[in-house]
């Protein structure tokens, strides 16, 4: 076994140094967030950050909070939209065989490969009449489209594997369906549950293309705006527009770190065929 | 794929869980109809979701290209019928041939790098070693970024005058090239960014892939004196071939409608030169200050018919490879 590993050592080597290459841009994210104003132009750039600065930072903090904010509360409800859409629907699918299932799972396949700006150009045009336009209710409902179809698939194939003697043992207690899936059903789909709620956060964090089109001016925008806006402005601070980049990828950070193993789940449970 | 290429799209590995899924096996009898009034009851609010606010402004955007706009009549609602008048100007609009080219010329070349780079990082990883599961998890971050975090660091990477990479390229005494602001590069610069974006897509599922492959069948041919490079030829190439597939094609529906990064890096320019069919309809509709909105939502609506031509490629894919 040692020497197995020994022998693979230099493959560790061309490891590292391919995810260095691949994480670069990353690193330079956080270097130039970390660069003093007067060293932004120099050439060539410093490398490593040995006369950082934390002012990019204090800006973001003067001045982004509200866009952090409300992405913060778009995310939470286009979790909460997402889950209360998709977990019953999921349910449905995999355990209940209804009639018609085979076209519900094709519009689900379909919906997921139209174009996020012609989404948003028809919800632009509806939320126009509705007087949605710049609300927050709007955007959250906008952003849980990105999540819902994937949502139903990742329930639909993960309640698939609840055994479905404990669902009847349920029924024979006397558990109608509400019951069975709120009280045996739900519970058991913890990981399936935390699955969804990740990437419906994400992408609901991560959306542009709504909010440009959705609440852009309006009083609450979100973080995405908030660096657009900064880009916009023809702004040369770019420690602060960094700084906030960096912030926005704090979420994307939490989840690869804690939540490795969900996001295994949610790829395996769709990716590979059973 | 995402999303753009989600993320893409960042979007990437949701994308795979498009596959339809297994019925849970065992009887196939029907159940009674009380048992179809139940399961209704819990598809019903998805149901009505699917109809309100994906049906809905879909159908709306086809009427948006079907009718004479004008600000005003966007917001009565009283724009006459021109029935495919907006299409006929976009078809004749100098800058659809451009836009085709870009798009086409974009999605192509995003395909073929990301799935080479995949496949070759997945046979890499594949061949475990120390830290190979920890550094493949750190090859997704790019795929996890927000787009708008990628495409403005990706932006100030290329800046031509104080960008790290023409200070790397200055040290080998080329450049400086103009990556954003130069017509002839800003093509160029949007299709890297997007590739580093949809690696780690191509990555993960292609990984996956090959962990379907039996041992055995590497075992056995090294056995008959197979060489890696016949090994990788022989055995990885074909077997892979289903799950390539359908990579492929959820990764040409995804990079199709890649909006965020080219719209945030260059918004399509200069002078139109990194425009494609996505950045052309957003421009049509909210880029200026007198918005074209019929023709910008006939464009969109020719994304949505490409984009739905190699989606419905990509079902049959899928259910050939269910069924073998």
């Amino acid at each position: 076994m040692n020497r197995a590993i020994s022998r693979t050592w230099w493959k560790t080597a061309v490891g590292l140094l391919l995810t260095g290459i691949m994480l670069f841009p990353v690193y330079w994210m956080v270097n130039v967030s970390l660069t003093p104003e007067q060293d932004m132009r120099k050439s060539p750039p410093d490398l490593l950050p040995l006369h950082g600065t934390l002012e990019g930072y204090r800006t973001v903090l003067d001045e982004q909070l509200p866009y952090l904010g409300t992405s913060l509360v778009v995310g939470l409800g286009t979790v909460a939209l997402t889950v209360a859409l998709s977990a019953p629907a999921g349910y449905a699918l995999a355990k209940l065989r209804p009639r018609g299932a085979g076209v519900l799972n094709f519009v689900l396949l379909a919906a997921q490969m139209i174009p996020g700006i012609v989404m948003a150009m028809g919800f632009y045009a509806i939320y126009l009449s509705l007087g949605l336009l710049q609300s927050v209710p709007g955007l959250i409902i906008a952003d849980s489209t990105l999540a819902v179809p994937f949502g139903v698939l990742i329930f639909t194939a993960f309640m698939s594997g609840i055994p479905g003697e404990l669902l009847q043992a349920a029924k024979t207690d006397g558990a109608g369906p509400l019951r069975t899936f709120w009280s045996v059903v739900l519970p058991m789909s913890r990981n399936a549950v935390v699955t969804v709620s990740l990437f419906a956060f994400l992408w609901s964090w991560s959306d542009f293309v709504f909010a440009g089109t959705l609440v852009n001016g309006g009083a609450h925008e979100p973080i995405t705006l908030g660096i657009y806006h900064y880009i916009g402005n023809n702004n040369q601070e770019w420690n602060a527009i960094m700084a906030t980049a960096v912030v926005a990828s704090v979420p994307a950070a939490v989840i690869l770190v804690l939540a490795q193993r969900y996001i295994a789940a949610g790829v395996t449970a769709g990716a590979v065929k059973d | 794929m995402k999303q753009t290429t989600r993320p893409p799209d960042p979007r990437p590995v949701r994308a795979p869980a498009a596959a339809p899924p297994r019925d849970s096996g065992a009887g196939t009898r029907r159940r009674p109809p009380s048992a179809q009034w139940a399961a209704w009851a819990f598809l019903a609010p998805v149901t009505l979701y699917l109809v309100l606010f994906y049906a809905y402004p879909l159908y709306r955007n086809i009427d948006l290209s079907l009718r004479h706009y004008t600000v005003r009549s966007f917001v009565q609602g009283d724009a006459p019928f021109t029935g495919i008048e907006n299409y006929l100007t976009v078809f004749d609009d100098p800058t659809f041939a451009p836009a085709l080219l870009h798009t086409v010329v974009f999605t192509a070349v995003c395909l073929v790098f990301q799935y080479a780079i995949g496949l070759a990082l997945a046979v890499f990883f594949h061949q475990h070693f120390r830290l190979s599961a920890t550094l493949r998890a750190l090859f997704l971050v790019p795929w996890l970024l927000p787009l708008i975090v990628s495409a403005s660091t990706w932006s100030w990477m290329l800046n031509s005058d104080s960008g790290v990479v023409n200070a790397f390229l200055n040290a080998f005494g080329i450049g400086p090239v103009n990556w954003l602001t130069s017509p002839d590069w800003s093509l160029a610069s949007v299709i890297i960014a997007n590739i580093w974006i949809g690696v780690p897509f191509n990555l993960v599922v292609l990984y996956s892939g090959l962990q379907s492959i039996p041992a055995g069948l590497y075992e056995a041919a090294a056995l008959d004196g197979a060489n890696a490079w016949q090994r990788f030829w022989r055995i990885t190439v074909p077997l892979l071939r289903p799950v390539s597939a359908i990579t492929l094609l959820l990764g040409l529906v995804y990079t199709l409608k890649v909006f965020d990064i080219i719209w945030i890096m260059t918004r399509g320019g200069p002078a139109d030169s990194s425009t494609t069919f996505a950045t052309w309809s957003y421009q049509l509709g909210f880029g200026n200050l007198l918005p074209a909105f019929g023709p910008g939502a006939a464009v969109g609506n020719l994304l949505v018919i490409a984009a739905l031509v190699f989606g419905l490629i990509y079902v049959r894919a899928q259910r050939k490879q269910a069924l073998s």
